[in-house]
């Protein structure tokens, strides 16, 4: 056992000591295979957060929303609307909720203003992920998202003012900042209490922005979309089963077309790897013959060769996906992020909640490391198993 | 010690370009002996070498070692044997370039798996016999013909072998370097090691350290 230690530790000093020797060039097959995977990881480390993201959002959203349309738009919610759906067998809740758009012009970005409403005339349904206090905010003050706390330079306490699209000034005190567990979701959020909403926005009373219902048994959710669409023949609801549907097939389409992308990148890095395989140097090929003729065996070769091959795609491998971790956990993607989010949300620094998913380092692992190590192994199993007496005659 | 008996030696066998260079020799070489292989270039010096020292296996014929027969044994076992039984001293030296001379002298040792001490030991004893002690950490190529000469024979001594091999030793040598192979030679004889040379050069082949003479042409020994 101690001789098998002594002799893969001198395998591996002596693997050093070739990579040093041919530094130039390993240093670029490095680069290139960290690069490679640094891109790939990124996407899948993207993409999954974002359908993590997706997840949270939907398993906190009601199963239906219920729009009200008026000429083929989204209006508002009249007063006694809601009851005249009357009594559906399997719905839970009905509540209304209050919600809009702000821009602010200070920071060209756009916020989203919700009342948190208490129930049970109307509980706090959530606009997806955010899972914060039920309780509404005194007047006079709001709870924000983390995104926005962190672009405007605010902290809980302090002071933000708006103007409403009506012209008048508004100032809130901020009562808290929401968790950064889900920003995708929450990092634009402002809640208020009813009333603040409604003064900020003119809101008419008595009027809601659309109706969330929860239904408790999955199995209903169309047959109470159904009879929505039936006592209500302006309205449309809208399926929580849908969305999902709609969020997975966006994610699922975005991925694929930077999949297709990256497979010419893995095209062209089988292709150097070929090249570097196939072409092993003459010096290469002159060391092998001379470390068989001094008598290391053929196993002796190939596992040195193994052990560089390791080396190089190992450490490619980790720095390229830690490189790839930071890049999408603490840098936002910032190299990509256009082309995946794609919805122009103005997020100021949008970080995803770390995640990693083990099956898709080890997919990963597989399609990078293997590859590369056979593509080396498998010229040097030639060179290797031929006569060494070439050496002989220089 | 080592018994050749019809040995044939065929490259490209079967092809257009077949080309027999060893065409039945039969020869025994004694332990403790030094031998001297010489002839005109293309007489099959070089490739006589490669048999006896396993490097290559004969197209026909057999080869003993002691009283193991080794013409039909499998590469894995003729390695063991080679790294065993014989140290090469070849005729472009053939060492690891980038790598010191330590590294060098300790190659042929890695796959033992010796301990890393008592193996630096033995290299660092091998170069100061042969007067390059000093050099030992310098990059081969970074070192004199005769400094690489020396670095090759302590590469070819560091498993203890019984049996020393080289090919045209003084090719690339003068006349005073040559000389110093010879003095090398001689102490190697003195440990009772055997010696294998090939050699055109009058000074190796009439030297008085050189027990036997053995001439080739065109593939066959030539009767003295
Ligand atoms: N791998 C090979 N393929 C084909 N022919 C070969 C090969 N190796 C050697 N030969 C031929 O075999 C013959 C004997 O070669 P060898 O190297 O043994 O000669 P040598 O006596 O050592 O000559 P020199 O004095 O020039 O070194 C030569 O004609 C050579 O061309
Ligand atoms: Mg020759």
């Amino acid at each position: 056992m101690n001789q098998w230690i002594a002799r893969q530790r001198y395998l591996v000093d002596f693997t050093l000591a070739s990579l040093a020797r041919r530094k130039t060039k390993n240093a670029g097959l490095l680069l290139v295979f960290a690069l490679l995977v640094f891109v790939l990881a990124s996407v899948m480390l993207f993409a999954s957060a974002l359908r993590h993201e997706a997840t949270m959002v939907l398993a906190h959203s009601p199963e239906v929303i219920l729009q009200r349309m008026v000429a083929g738009r989204h209006d508002l919610v009249p007063p006694g609307y809601v009851e005249r759906i009357g009594r559906i067998r399997g719905v839970q809740k009905i509540e209304g909720r209050l919600w809009g758009y702000y821009y602010d012009p200070v920071v060209k970005a756009n916020y989203t203003f919700m009342a948190v409403v208490p129930a049970p005339a109307s509980g706090f349904a959530a606009r997806p992920g955010a899972r914060e206090a039920s309780a509404p905010p005194a007047a006079g003050e709001i709870v924000v998202g983390s995104g926005l706390a962190r672009h405007r330079g605010v902290q809980s306490g302090n002071v933000l003012s708006f103007r409403s699209y009506s012209g008048k000034l508004f100032s809130f005190r901020i009562a808290g900042v929401l968790p950064a567990d889900s920003e995708l979701v929450s990092a634009d959020l402002v809640l208020t209490n009813q009333a603040d909403f409604r003064a900020f926005f003119d809101y008419p009373a008595d009027h809601w922005t659309d109706v969330t219902l929860s239904v408790a048994n999955p199995q209903e959710v169309r047959t109470v979309a159904q009879k929505l669409a039936n006592a209500l023949p302006d309205s449309r609801p809208i399926l929580r089963d849908e969305v999902s549907r709609t969020y997975q097939s966006i994610f699922d389409w975005r991925e694929g077309i930077m999949l297709a992308l990256l497979s010419a990148a893995i095209l062209a890095f089988a292709i150097l790897a070929w090249d570097k395989a196939s072409g092993l140097s003459a010096e290469e090929k002159r060391e092998i013959g001379i470390l068989k003729a001094i008598g290391w065996e053929t196993g002796d070769v190939i596992r040195m060769k193994l052990w560089e091959g390791l080396l190089v795609s190992l450490s490619a491998f980790l720095a390229g996906y830690v490189a790839a971790y930071a890049h999408v956990f603490h840098f936002s993607a910032v190299l990509f992020a256009p082309v995946l989010k794609g919805w122009a949300v103005l997020y100021p620094k949008f970080t995803l909640a770390p995640a990693i998913d083990g099956l898709q380092v080890t997919t990963l692992f597989f399609f990078t490391v293997l590859p590369y190590a056979t593509a080396v192994l498998v010229p040097i199993w030639r060179a290797a198993v031929t006569d060494p007496d070439a050496v002989m005659r220089g | 010690m080592i018994e050749l008996r019809d040995i044939h030696k065929a490259f490209n066998e079967g092809r257009p370009n077949e080309y027999w260079a060893l065409r039945g020799i039969d020869l025994d070489i004694a332990a403790g002996e030094s031998t001297v292989f010489s002839g005109p270039s293309g007489s099959g010096k070089t490739t006589l070498l490669t048999l006896l020292g396993c490097l290559a296996r004969p197209t026909r014929g057999r080869v003993r070692l002691g009283d193991e027969d080794i013409s039909s044994l499998p590469e894995r076992f003729l390695t063991e044997i080679r790294r065993r039984t014989f140290g090469f001293v070849f005729q472009q030296f053939n060492l690891v370039r980038g790598l010191s001379a330590l590294d060098n002298v300790m190659l042929p040792a890695y796959p033992l798996g010796l301990p890393h001490r008592e193996l630096r030991a033995r290299a660092e004893a091998q170069l100061a016999a042969l007067d390059l002690g000093h050099r030992r950490e310098a990059r081969v190529e970074w070192l004199s013909g005769g400094e690489q000469q020396r670095v090759a024979i302590a590469r070819a001594l560091i498993n203890a072998p019984q049996v020393v091999i080289a090919d045209e030793p003084t090719a690339n040598l003068d006349t005073a370097l040559s000389c110093q192979f010879m003095g090398i030679l001689e102490r190697l004889l003195d440990e009772g090691r055997t010696v294998l040379l090939t050699s055109h050069d009058p000074l190796v082949v009439e030297s008085e350290t050189v027990d036997r003479v053995v001439r080739l042409r065109d593939g066959r020994l030539v009767e003295p």
